[in-house]
C-alpha cells in the first residue's frame, strides 16, 4: 500500500481559507461542515512604557483537514464498518450507503475531521480526492493553494523532503494516532501542549 | 450558527417584498434535493428547469470566466457546467506552475462565486419601488415600463435641472471588464449613454485611494507609481507602511504570492507597520511596529530626524532631482527656513524638532525602535518603502502619504531597481484599448466622497470650499443618480445614517436607478432596479490586475443562460439609448459579443502578440511577463532627470510643493484642516489627540475581511461562516470593559451604533478597535446595525485637500450589549 498524505507548510500560511472554500465549492459542502479547518492560535502580551507600547505576541494559521492516521480512531470506533481505511492508498473514508450517523468517529477523532451532515443524514469528511487522486491530481484544496503551502503525496516522500514534525499547537500529540501529515512549522510556531498561546477562531474551525 | 441567523435577519430586513420562498419557487425539485439544507440554495436557469432530467447524462463542460470584483487582483475561473448549471468553479490550472509562468489562482472568494451567482438575493426582474426611499418595499414591473420610467425621468431632469444634475456614482462591482466594467464610472457604458445624451456631472478621486492620489500628485505629478512587487527579488530591506497584500490582494497569481516568491529570491528583510499584526506579518516578518493610526507622518519625520542628524541622507540625489529638502533647493517665493530639512530639525516655523522621542510619544513606538529601523533605512541599500492605502484613508491622509514617501526619497531609493517611490507597488500591464466611451461635454467634476453633500446643498459648493473642479461652483444640485455595480450607495459610503436621511427626502434626489446583481443595502434605496447578468452569465474580457510582472488577460466567457429576466448592461444601455433617440450611436449597430471581437481585432492591429478571438477563448487565459523584467518606477527620470522630468511644476520630486502653498492660502478650510507645502505631520479631527477621545476612547479603525471584496460576496453564507465579522479589540481594552472573546458588544458614536461580536485579540494596538468594511448593513429597528457596518460610525466630513474619505479616523467606545 501507498499511504498518501498532506504537507502543510504553516510558514507560508496566511491563513487565507481558500483551500477550505475550494473544498466546500467541490464537494459542495453545507455551512457547518468543513473538511478543511483553519486553525490560527495565537498568544502573547503587551507592555505599557509611558507613552508607548512593547507587543511580544504571536499569531500563526495551520490547515488542517483528515490527516489519513496510520491508527485511526474514527475506524476503530466505528459500529457499522463504514468508516475506513483504503487498502490502496491509505485514505480514510466513510462508507455513506453503511453509515448510521452516530457520531462515535467524530467524538474519537482528536482533530475534528468527522462532521455529521444534517442535510445527509451520515457522518462527512475529507476523503483525499481518492478519485482525482487515482486520476493522477492532488486534491482541490492542495491545487486551489494562492501560496503554494499545500502538498499531497505518499508521505514516505513527503518526509523525505521536508521532515517528519506532525504535531504543532494546537494539535494533539502525533502519538496518538500516527496523523499522516508533515508540517513546515511557522517561525511563531508553539509546541504540542503549549499553553502560552490559544486558539483564536474557535468558531470558524 | 449565528451566520445563520443573521442571515436570515438580513433577508427579513432587505427583502421583505421578495421573500426567500418566492426564490426557492424557480428550483426544480431535483435542483433542492441536490443542495437543500443550510446553505444558500442555488436555483438553476429556467432552460436547464425545462430541460430536467431529459439530459441527467450531458456532459460536462468547463467554461473560462472571472471574478471581476474590487481587490486589485483579477482572477480567471473555470466553471465547470452540466446541464446548464454550474456544479463547481476550478481556477487555471495550465501549465506547471513555476513563479513566472505561474497559475494565477483564485481566493476562496473567487472558489464560491457559484454561491454567488445562484444566490437568494438575486436580483431577478425589473422593479419599481413602493414603499418609502429605503424601505425596501419594490413591485415588480415589465423592462418596458422600466425603460419609460427610467427615461421620462432623465429627459424631465434633464429638461429641469441640465445634465449637471445627473450623476454617476463610483463603484466597483464589477472591475477589470471590458464591456460590464463598472469602474471607473467614466469608462462604463452608462457614461456612453449619458455621453452621447449631453454628459453628466463628474467626480474625481475613489474610495480607496483619495488622499494619497491626491497628495503624491504633488510630490510626483500625477499619479504616484511603485516598483513591481516581483522587483522585491532585488531589495535588502522591505519596510511596509500599512501595506497588507495577504488580506488585500490575496490571489495566487497577485501581490502576495508574488511578494513571498520575490522574498525567498532576496531575503530581504520585512519590517510590518501597522496597528493589526496582519496576515501578511504571521511570522513572515523580521519586525512588526504597531503604530497609532493616523500618526504614519509622525514616524516618517522622527526617522527623517535619525537619517539627517546621523548624515545617512543622499544628498546628491535631494540636490539633483528634488525641490525643497534644504535651502539649496527651497523654491524662490517660500518662506526661509520654508524647508523639510528645517521643519524636521525644529528649524521652520514650529520651532519643534521631530526627534524619536516626539515621535514616539504620538505614534506609541518606543524610541530606541525608531532610531533603529532609521539606522536600517539609511544604512541598507537598496531599500523599498512601500505603502499601502490604509495609512492615507484619514482625515491627515494627504499629509501622511506625501511623509512616508519622504523616506525613499531621502535615502535616494526611488527609481533604482530594489527601491521605490513609497507609494504602493505598481506593475506590468498588458496595453489593452477599452470600450470607447465617448467624451463628457460637461466638465465639472466634484470628489467621489461629496456627491450626499451635492445632493442637499450642489449649488453652494464652490472650488475653494469643497474642491469642485472645472466650475467656481456647481450651479446645480444632483437630481437623477445612476448607481451601477455599486453598493457605495449606502453600504460603502460613509456615516449611513446621515445618508439615509438624505436619500429618504424624495425631493432632493428625485431619482435613482440601481442596476445590480443582488438586494444589497444601496438596491434598497432604488427608485428603480434593474437585474444585472453577472460575468458568469455573459461574455467580456477581463484585465486590470495588479499582477507584479507577470499580466494577463481573461477570455470571461459565456458560461450559463441568463437567469430570471436579468439582462446586460449592454442591452438596457442600448434600448435606453434607443429611446433617448441616440441608439445607433451607442451600438455602431454591434452585439456585445461583436464589439468583443471588434476591440480584439483592434488591438492585435497594434499588438499582433495578442491570440486572436478563438485561439484566446480556448485558452481562456493570455499571459505575458514584463519584456523589460520587473516595472522600476521613474527609472527613466533618474537615469536622466532633464531629459524625462516629472510632470510636477518644477519636473522635479517636489518635497516643497508651491502649488500646494497657492492652495493653503486660498482655500477655505474647516477648523483644524490643514494643507501645508510640505509633508509635515498634523493632528487629525477625530484623531488620537482629539479632545473627542475623552469621550470616545477608542481609535477605530477598517480593514479588509478576507471572505469579501468590500462589500462584494458579503451575502454568500459559507463566506460569512469562514471568517466572521468581529470587532478586534485588545485583551487590554476589553477587559477594562468587561468583555470576553466572543461576546456580543455594542461600537458607538455619535454617529452611530453596531452590535457585534468581539474578537478579543493580542494581534492589535491597545486603544484601537477594528472592524473590517463592507458588511452588509442591517439595522434593527431602532436603527442599530446587527451585521457590522463601519459606515454607521464613520463621517462624511471630508479630509482637506482631496475632499477624501477619512474612513480610518474614528473615535468610538464599546461596552457590552
Amino acid at each position: 500500500m501507498t499511504q498518501y498524505g498532506f504537507y502543510i507548510d504553516s510558514s507560508k500560511c496566511t491563513g487565507c481559507k481558500t483551500c477550505q472554500l475550494a473544498c466546500k465549492d467541490y464537494k459542495d459542502l453545507d455551512v457547518e461542515v468543513n473538511y478543511r479547518r483553519i486553525y490560527e492560535y495565537a498568544g502573547g502580551s503587551w507592555q505599557a512604557d509611558g507613552d508607548t507600547w512593547q507587543p511580544s505576541i504571536f499569531s500563526y494559521y495551520l490547515s488542517i483537514a483528515c490527516n489519513h492516521c496510520a491508527a485511526p480512531p474514527c475506524v476503530s470506533v466505528c459500529p457499522s464498518g463504514a468508516m475506513h481505511k483504503r487498502s490502496e492508498d491509505g485514505l480514510v473514508v466513510v462508507d455513506t450507503d453503511v453509515c448510521i450517523g452516530c457520531k462515535s468517529c467524530a467524538m474519537a477523532c482528536p482533530y475534528g475531521a468527522p462532521q455529521y451532515s444534517s442535510r445527509k443524514g451520515y457522518m462527512t469528511k475529507c476523503d483525499g480526492c481518492y478519485e482525482r487522486v487515482a486520476e493522477g491530481l492532488k486534491p482541490v484544496c492542495v491545487e486551489s493553494c494562492p501560496l503554494r503551502a499545500l502538498d499531497f503525496a505518499p508521505i514516505e516522500e513527503l518526509r523525505e523532503r521536508y521532515g517528519t514534525l506532525a504535531e504543532i499547537a494546537p494539535l494533539p500529540t502525533a502519538l496518538l494516532t500516527g496523523p499522516n501529515i508533515v508540517i513546515k512549522p511557522n517561525r511563531n510556531a508553539r509546541p504540542v501542549g503549549d499553553t502560552t498561546g490559544f486558539l483564536a477562531n474557535p468558531k470558524e474551525v | 450558527m449565528a451566520n445563520e441567523s443573521s442571515n436570515s435577519l438580513f433577508h427579513q430586513a432587505f427583502n421583505p417584498a421578495v421573500s426567500r420562498r418566492d426564490v426557492l419557487k424557480t428550483g426544480s425539485a431535483g435542483t433542492l434535493a441536490l443542495v437543500a439544507g443550510s446553505i444558500p440554495l442555488p436555483f438553476i436557469s429556467s432552460e436547464a428547469a425545462a430541460q430536467g432530467a431529459s439530459v441527467a447524462a450531458s456532459e460536462e463542460r468547463v467554461v473560462w470566466s472571472a471574478c471581476t470584483v474590487n481587490c486589485g487582483s483579477r482572477c480567471p475561473l473555470r466553471m465547470h457546467v452540466r446541464n446548464g448549471e454550474i456544479t463547481w468553479v476550478e481556477t487555471d490550472n495550465t501549465g506547471l506552475d513555476e513563479y513566472g509562468k505561474h497559475q494565477v489562482r483564485a481566493c476562496l472568494r473567487g472558489r464560491s462565486m457559484r454561491r454567488r451567482v445562484y444566490n437568494p438575493d438575486r436580483l431577478k426582474y425589473p422593479m419599481k419601488r413602493v414603499g418609502a426611499r429605503g424601505e425596501g418595499k419594490f413591485a415588480r414591473i415589465s423592462w418596458d415600463e422600466a425603460y419609460q420610467l427610467l427615461t421620462d425621468n432623465l429627459k424631465r431632469i434633464i429638461a429641469e435641472y441640465g445634465n449637471e444634475a445627473v450623476y454617476l456614482n463610483y463603484g466597483t462591482g464589477t472591475l477589470g471588464g471590458t464591456v460590464t466594467k463598472s469602474w471607473p464610472p467614466a469608462s462604463s457604458l452608462v457614461a456612453r449613454l449619458m455621453n452621447l445624451c449631453g454628459g453628466y456631472l463628474n467626480h474625481y478621486g475613489d474610495y480607496s485611494t483619495a488622499q494619497i492620489a491626491a497628495g503624491l500628485n504633488y510630490t510626483y505629478g500625477g499619479w504616484a507609481a511603485g516598483n513591481s512587487v516581483s522587483d522585491i527579488a532585488n531589495t535588502r530591506l522591505l519596510v511596509m507602511f500599512g501595506n497588507n497584500p495577504a488580506e488585500t490582494r490575496m490571489s495566487g497569481g497577485g501581490i502576495v504570492y508574488h511578494l513571498e516568491e520575490a522574498r525567498q529570491r532576496s531575503d530581504a528583510r520585512m519590517i510590518i507597520i501597522d496597528p493589526r499584526y496582519n496576515d501578511t506579518a504571521s511570522g513572515r516578518e523580521d519586525e512588526w511596529l504597531p503604530i497609532r493610526p493616523g500618526t504614519d507622518a509622525a514616524l516618517a519625520a522622527g526617522l527623517a530626524h535619525v537619517l539627517i542628524s546621523e548624515d545617512l541622507v543622499d544628498q546628491p540625489f535631494l540636490d539633483r532631482y528634488c525641490v525643497g529638502y534644504d535651502e539649496r533647493t527651497l523654491p524662490e517665493g517660500a518662506p526661509a527656513n520654508g524647508h523639510y530639512k528645517a521643519y524636521i530639525l525644529g528649524d521652520g516655523p514650529d520651532g519643534i524638532a521631530k526627534t524619536p522621542e516626539w515621535a514616539s510619544r504620538i505614534t506609541g513606538i518606543p524610541a530606541r525602535r525608531i532610531v533603529q529601523l532609521a539606522r536600517e533605512i539609511g544604512s541598507t541599500k537598496p531599500c523599498c518603502i512601500v505603502q499601502g492605502w490604509g495609512p492615507q484613508r484619514h482625515a491627515n491622509g494627504e499629509l501622511i502619504s506625501r511623509a512616508i514617501a519622504m523616506l525613499a526619497i531621502l535615502t535616494g531609493n526611488v527609481g533604482i531597481p530594489g527601491g521605490n517611490s513609497g507609494a504602493r507597488e505598481s506593475g506590468y500591464a498588458i496595453p489593452f484599448e477599452r470600450f470607447p466611451t465617448l467624451e463628457n461635454p460637461i466638465d465639472t467634476s466634484i470628489s467621489m466622497f461629496t456627491w450626499t453633500d451635492a445632493i442637499i446643498r450642489g449649488p453652494e459648493m464652490t472650488a475653494t470650499r469643497d474642491g469642485v473642479r472645472g466650475k467656481e461652483k456647481l450651479d446645480v444640485p444632483i437630481k437623477f443618480i445612476w448607481n451601477y455595480a455599486s453598493n457605495c450607495l449606502v453600504n460603502q459610503h460613509s456615516e449611513i445614517n446621515r445618508t439615509h436621511e438624505i436619500l429618504a427626502d424624495e425631493n432632493l434626489c428625485e431619482m435613482i436607478v440601481v442596476i445590480d446583481n443582488h438586494m444589497t443595502s444601496s438596491a434598497r434605496y432604488a427608485d428603480l432596479l434593474l437585474p444585472d447578468l453577472t460575468t458568469s452569465e455573459q461574455m467580456d474580457f477581463a484585465m486590470d490586475a495588479n499582477a507584479g510582472n507577470m499580466n494577463y488577460l481573461i477570455f470571461a466567457d459565456q458560461v450559463i443562460e441568463p437567469l430570471f429576466e436579468c439582462k446586460s448592461i449592454y442591452e438596457m444601455c442600448s434600448e435606453i439609448a434607443a429611446r433617448m433617440g441616440v441608439g445607433e450611436a451607442f451600438t455602431e449597430g454591434r452585439t456585445q459579443e461583436e464589439w468583443l471581437r471588434f476591440l480584439l481585432a483592434q488591438n492585435r492591429r497594434r499588438d499582433p502578440n495578442l491570440p486572436d478571438f478563438e485561439a484566446f477563448r480556448e485558452m481562456g487565459i493570455y499571459k505575458r511577463q514584463d519584456p523589460d523584467g520587473h516595472f522600476v518606477a521613474y527609472r527613466d527620470f533618474r537615469r536622466d532627470p532633464e531629459a524625462n522630468p516629472l510632470t510636477t511644476p518644477s519636473g522635479k520630486i517636489e518635497i516643497y510643493s508651491a502649488a500646494l502653498a497657492r492652495i493653503a492660502a486660498e482655500w477655505e478650510l474647516e477648523e483644524g484642516d490643514v494643507i501645508d507645502p510640505l509633508p509635515i505631520h498634523v493632528s487629525a479631527f477625530e484623531g488620537w489627540d482629539a479632545p473627542e477621545r475623552v469621550q470616545y476612547p477608542l481609535q477605530l479603525i477598517g480593514f479588509h475581511c478576507k471572505s469579501r471584496t468590500h462589500s462584494t460576496y458579503g451575502n454568500v453564507a459559507v463566506l460569512k461562516a469562514a471568517v466572521r465579522q468581529e470587532v478586534w479589540i485588545n485583551p487590554i481594552d476589553a477587559q477594562a470593559r468587561g468583555i470576553a472573546n466572543g461576546d456580543s458588544v455594542e461600537i458607538f458614536n455619535d454617529r452611530g451604533r453596531i452590535h457585534i461580536a468581539a474578537n478579543v485579540t493580542p494581534r492589535i494596538l491597545p486603544g484601537v478597535v477594528a472592524l473590517s468594511q463592507g458588511a452588509w448593513y442591517t439595522p434593527n429597528h431602532h436603527g442599530t446595525d446587527l451585521a457590522g457596518s463601519i459606515n454607521v460610525l464613520t463621517t462624511q466630513r471630508p479630509s482637506p485637500l482631496a475632499k477624501g474619505n477619512p474612513s480610518h479616523t474614528n473615535l468610538v467606545d464599546v461596552h457590552k450589549a
